[in-house]
């Protein structure tokens, strides 16, 4: 077991204490509420002259983006946080940096949408970019957060991956609530995130290339497209082995899923980040009472985990899934899109209740989570409906 | 560093359509760097710029405004015209202060008598 310190620390410091550790080349990032702290702390690492890391002040997140590609295409190691509209306005370049395979490791600190213009913790921001070709993970606590951001390290820039990583963590309940924190020795941290090294540099003279191709003759931009979505999906098995060799350092378990008393659960709520801890309460409440709670947290969100969402789910017989934040216009919120895309490959049918939640950091309580658990109860025995509803407000 | 050299040759590159997303770097990131003289694009053309070398200073404003750096010079005169990648914008004749470049259109003889002498050459 190495040496750890243990200290009182936010989700940002967490954070910005796993990048001092991975120490990138190259940090371009632009201030935003609640995400400021990590890049804040960051630069007095980097003035402090405690890093190597060239910091790069930029004018605006979609600029922070494209210097973090241009670094990531010439061969650096490179890293960067956003929360919000930043991350709107990054939203061309968050598919400039998967198209072009860039190994960029990113922490979001997951926050509303405008309008009406709102600075607290959803997952509107970070669902706008889930399918844009990056890895995203969700962290529970600041501790998780710290877990995540160094195995994006590995997942991004391993050889058979090479996609850019989102490592998320939700405003304010996480980025700035203080928890007990551990952090790991830095010879140690640095001996498992290793050194990049890059497949086609640009800054190589021995072997000059070209990146950002023009890709519009023929059918070339399909097969990039084909190679993307293969890569991926081959992420999957990576994910896996790199978090489980970090949980054998941290001694802290890594899965795609945490699954709390799924087993025998006969109504399980999925949920992403931080309200995680309050539906396990209220699930180990239910089970005292008799009652077969269990909650499934997801932990990699992409690539979607539906092998192990589906295993974790076929014995249930009904299922709250929680979104907080939703796809105007779909049926459902975008895990309630997954999660019925993955249960319909059960031979009988799962009913499920797509529930909106803490919109713009709305308090989850206790209460209303005992409410869904209750409506499920009802789902089961077919004396209310399927569908979507908004939890918690009037 | 890691250099995979392609092992793919000229024809290979040139015929791209062929490939499997497989054999797409990462990216698509071009590992010959400067083979893109290798794609003709001298058919996209539909108007052809003609050279009289009697007329030619060698002032080389041609040269310099060229997109395409089709205008072809030694020793700092100029030898002829690229038209395997010439695609025949006429910016080199807009420039040209003494009446030595033309555009014709590709479906005159004139532009199919040079086209075929360009080939012809090309080949010997």
């Amino acid at each position: 077991m190495p040496d750890i310190t243990v200290l009182a620390a936010t989700g940002n410091l967490m954070v910005s204490e796993a990048l001092r550790q991975a120490e990138p080349d190259v940090i371009a990032a632009y201030p935003i509420t609640p995400q400021t702290a990590v890049v804040e702390e960051y630069s007095k690492y980097v003035a402090d002259g405690r890093v190597h890391t060239e910091y790069v002040n930029v004018e605006s997140e979609h600029s922070s983006l494209s210097a973090c590609i241009g670094a990531s295409a010439a061969g650096a190691r490179v890293a960067t946080a956003t929360s919000s509209q930043g991350l709107a306005l990054m939203w061309e370049e968050l598919h400039i940096a998967s198209g072009m395979r860039l190994p960029i490791v990113m922490a979001n600190a997951n926050r509303a949408i405008s309008a009406p213009i709102n600075i607290h913790g959803d997952h509107s921001d970070v669902m706008g970019a889930r399918d844009s070709g990056w890895v995203i993970m969700f962290a529970e606590t600041a501790q998780e957060a710290y877990d995540n951001t160094l195995i994006s390290f590995r997942i991004a820039e391993h050889p058979d991956v090479q996609l850019p990583v989102m490592t998320t963590l939700d405003g304010f309940i996480t980025t700035h609530a203080m928890e007990r924190c551990e952090i790991l020795d830095d010879e140690v941290v640095k001996a498992y995130v290793g050194e990049r090294t890059p497949i086609n540099p640009l800054i190589n003279g021995d072997k000059p290339v070209s990146h950002g191709m023009f890709a519009s003759l023929g059918n070339s931009y399909f097969k990039v497209k084909k190679a993307e979505r293969a890569a991926i999906d081959a992420s999957h098995p990576i994910i896996k082995q790199v978090g489980d060799e970090w949980a054998n350092i941290c001694k802290r378990p890594f899965d795609y899923v945490d699954a709390y008393e799924c087993d025998d659960a006969d109504f399980i709520i999925v949920v992403l980040g931080s309200a995680a801890g309050n539906v396990r309460a209220v699930a180990r409440d239910l089970r005292a009472q008799g009652i077969k709670a269990g909650v499934l947290r997801i932990r990699v969100y992409r690539p979607f985990p539906a092998a192990e969402v589906l295993e974790a789910l076929k014995g249930a017989k009904a299922v709250g899934i929680f979104d907080r934040s939703d796809a105007f216009g779909a049926q459902y919120g975008p895990v309630g899109l997954d999660v019925r895309t993955a249960l319909y490959d059960l031979p009988a049918r799962i009913p499920t209740r797509n529930y909106i939640y803490g919109l713009g950091g709305a308090d989850i309580t206790i209460q209303t989570i005992k409410d869904a658990f209750d409506e499920l109860q009802q789902l089961a025995a077919g004396s209310i409906d399927e569908g979507l509803c908004y939890l918690g407000v009037r | 560093m890691s250099a995979k050299k392609t092992t793919k040759t000229a024809q290979e590159l040139i015929d791209f359509e062929s490939w499997t997303s497989e054999e797409i770097p990462n990216g698509a990131v071009c590992e010959d760097a400067g083979n893109s003289a290798l794609y003709i694009t001298g058919g996209w053309r539909s108007e052809m710029p003609l050279w009289t070398k009697d007329n030619c200073k060698d002032c080389m404003l041609c040269w310099v405004h060229c997109p395409d750096s089709s205008i072809l010079v030694a020793d700092g005169k100029m030898t002829g015209i690229d038209y395997d990648h010439c695609k025949g914008c006429g910016v080199c004749v807009i420039e040209c202060k003494f009446e030595a470049l033309e555009m014709v259109s590709e479906s005159s003889d004139e532009a199919r008598a040079t086209a075929a002498a360009y080939e012809q050459e090309k080949g010997a």
